[in-house]
């Protein structure tokens, strides 16, 4: 099972890199990590995905915790955040198949960032299943080259995840 | 203007640091020359590693945080294994290297390393200072990390240059104030509740102790809850010391090397308090099954030891001396007495092994002689091997202390450990204890010992074996003793001489008995060695 955890951090250097080497050494799995500085420059959130099970999840939330720049982990709920992940994917595209797929992307809400007589480069930020589908649809005209960035998240509603005392 | 080099020590002293272990080099040149302004004692080690392990000799037995230095590159590797040992025993250290000029940082250039990377694993929390105007914030906050919640090493990693900047003005912070730390030290109300109900219910219930019920200086509030609860008590290699060994509550050391008693009182118990033990394979093989019979009730100052190794029924995080004294003075007397009954007579069931011997010294024998004959307040250092299990099993500590590498197994670690033992407690017995292995690994430090005129002495198990290690080749590897031999073993009395330092080899009981006698009178450091037979097994 997939969980996404929304971490503040102290905005310094080696955070990630503590971080990312906590997960590798106590055998946990990163599906993705993305991190950006916050409404607050001293404070940057990271969101991470991982797969695992109940215990795996609790350890990796109370592991983080030990992290001294790590502020707050917060485990979010199914079905109470909102996630996205932005994608670039450089399909082939010869000039007749061009309408084609500039169906498939209004269709999916995807952009055309950069177009030649024989590619297309689509930009989409959305969920990861629906940039899953959206690969899919492109498939078979060939795909070139994709880039992906981690999921971020945000919890719903007008609440905040704010710096206050750890757990 | 102030330079870094002054302000590193001037946080030192203002830290009230008395004491440091270290090995200098180029890039820690700058510190070392502004240390010698300073009353703070440097104690020159012969070995980078052992810088470390006296640092947690010293920390153990003072109970503040140790300190140790080294230079840039080799010399900061060589922490690593010291720094790993303090962290798996959580003991406070801070930890000083020397760094490459900034500017040139990532460059691989002459005695680089990244110390900083290298230690992530092994360390509480770990600084590099880019600027010399941070040193303040930056020591302030290691030695509030390192001695406070789960103690543990903190590195801080200087680059030569910020020693030599100078700044306009030098003010120390009065408190650390990191927006991520702050470790919870009242157990839950509500927690404790449920803990003293289910404490109440149970009908085998038992305590066991681990490394953190020391760290919390928690002696006396456990005692109070040993004889307030009439629970009886174990404890992991970690937890020795907390309950005197003749005390009719404790039942012995856990684990692979432990007490039959206490591991067969673990098993059959229907409610296991498990107080400052992180639940290791060598103290509890198998937790689930353990678990599976028994409420676990898990006290620590750490949330993420709880549930980590073992399922817990009921979790208590907190300050482990401040907990036990809420359960101490509202437990009430286990209407269990038969179980009591039954769990303190194991103890007679599986009694001590070893006969005197007359062709060799029987080491459990041995151990339970010097026992006898040291000060009540005495500390002894075992080191890693068969000598640690002969210690942890037969040596009686009543207030003292029993040190060891419990969890990183550090051989080499006796040695340096009771020098810095020694030198926080100059009035106290310390005896280190270690075998013809780990005695070579660490050897160098006699000088030190010399050099320091530190009392400390040191018992060498001697059997040219690695001892724990054929144990292992004996049971599981048809004998065959690949690479347990220690043929080039030196004459260990005359290389004591040549150091300056009085020895003796004792080849009875009889004999080892009369020279511990000698030694312990001695006012001088002196090495005793013990003929030992290499089939003596360690439990």
């Amino acid at each position: 099972m997939k969980y996404t955890l929304s971490v503040l951090v102290e905005n310094q250097p080696g955070v990630l890199s503590k971080v990312s080497g906590l997960f590798a050494r106590r055998g946990f799995n990163i599906d993705s990590l993305a991190v950006g500085v916050t409404e607050n420059p001293s404070i940057s959130r990271m969101t991470i995905v991982v797969n695992g099970d109940e215990y795996i999840v609790e350890q990796v939330e109370k592991q983080l915790n030990k992290v001294i720049p790590v502020i707050k982990v917060k485990v979010l709920q199914p079905d109470a955040f909102i996630s996205r992940e932005l994608s670039l994917i450089k399909v082939n595209c010869s000039t007749k198949q061009r309408l084609e797929i500039i169906q498939i992307a209004q269709l999916m809400n995807a952009q055309i960032v950069d177009v030649t007589p024989t590619s297309l480069t689509l930009q989409m930020a959305d969920t990861a299943e629906q940039i899953e589908t959206l690969v899919t649809l492109l498939h078979p005209f060939g795909i070139k080259e994709i880039c992906r960035a981690g999921t971020i998240a945000l919890e719903k509603g007008a609440g905040v995840t704010a710096p206050s005392q750890k757990k | 203007m102030i330079s870094g080099a002054e302000m590193m020590v001037k946080c030192l002293e203002l830290e009230g640091v008395e004491m440091a272990f270290g090995y200098p080099g180029a890039a820690i040149c700058p510190f070392y020359d502004f240390l010698s302004y300073s009353h703070i004692r440097h104690v020159l080690v012969r070995q980078e590693q052992n810088a470390a392990h006296a640092a947690n000799g010293y920390a153990r037995s003072s109970g503040k945080p140790g300190v140790c230095i080294a230079t840039s590159g080799p010399g900061a590797t060589n922490l690593i294994t010291g720094i790993a040992t303090a962290y798996m025993d959580s003991i406070p250290l801070v930890a000083i290297t020397g760094q490459v000029n900034s500017e040139l940082l990532g460059r691989d250039v002459f005695q680089e390393a990244d110390i900083t990377g290298a230690c992530e694993p092994f360390t509480k929390h770990s600084y590099l200072v880019k600027r010399a105007a941070d040193l303040p914030r930056v020591f302030k906050e290691a030695f509030h990390i390192a001695s406070t919640g789960r103690p543990g090493p903190v590195l801080i990693d200087v680059p030569v240059d910020v020693q030599q900047e100078e700044t306009a003005e030098f003010s120390y912070p009065e408190k650390a104030s990191i927006i991520g730390y702050k470790p919870r030290t009242e157990g839950h109300a509500m927690q404790i509740k449920k803990a003293l109900e289910a404490i109440q219910k149970a009908k085998r219930p038992i305590l066991c102790c681990g490394g953190g019920v020391v760290l919390a200086g928690a002696r006396e509030e456990l005692i109070a809850f040993a004889e307030n609860s009439g629970i009886p008590v174990c404890a992991t290699m970690m937890g020795i010391g907390v309950i005197p060994m003749d005390n009719p509550h404790y039942l012995g050391m856990i684990g692979m090397h432990g007490r039959s008693s206490a591991n067969r009182a673990m098993q059959e118990a229907d409610l296991v308090i498990l107080c400052g033990a992180r639940v290791g394979d060598r103290a509890v093989s198998a937790p689930q099954q353990i678990a599976e019979k028994a409420v676990v009730i898990h006290i620590d100052i750490d949330p993420a030891e709880i549930g980590k190794n073992m399922p817990v029924d009921i979790p208590i995080v907190g300050d482990i001396r401040k907990v036990l004294r809420i359960l101490a003075e509202k437990v009430e007397k286990t209407s269990s007495q038969d179980w009591v009954e039954r769990a303190v007579g194991y103890k007679s069931k599986y009694p001590s092994r070893g006969e005197p011997r007359t062709d060799s010294v029987e080491p459990r024998v041995f151990i339970r002689d010097l026992s006898a004959m040291m000060e009540d307040n005495a500390i002894l250092v075992a080191d890693v091997g068969q000598n640690q299990i002969w210690c942890a099993r037969n040596f009686n500590v009543k207030e003292g202390r029993f040190l060891t590498s419990g969890g990183l197994g550090t051989m080499g670690y006796s040695i340096p450990a009771a020098i810095g033992a020694k030198l926080a407690k100059p009035h106290r017995q310390v005896v280190a204890v270690c075998g013809d292995g780990a005695f070579q690994m660490s050897m160098c430090e006699l000088a030190t010992i010399c050099q320091e005129n530190a009392n400390v002495k040191i018992i060498i198990m001697e059997n040219h074996f690695l001892g724990m290690v054929k144990e292992f080749q004996d049971r599981l590897y048809g004998r065959r003793y690949t690479a347990t031999v220690l043929n080039g073993d030196p004459d260990f009395v005359k290389l004591a001489q040549a150091y300056g330092i009085e020895a003796a080899c004792a080849a009875t009981n009889e004999e080892a008995k009369e020279l511990a006698k000698k030694m312990l009178e001695s006012p001088r450091p002196f090495i005793l060695v013990c003929r030992v037979d290499p089939d003596v097994p360690s439990i």
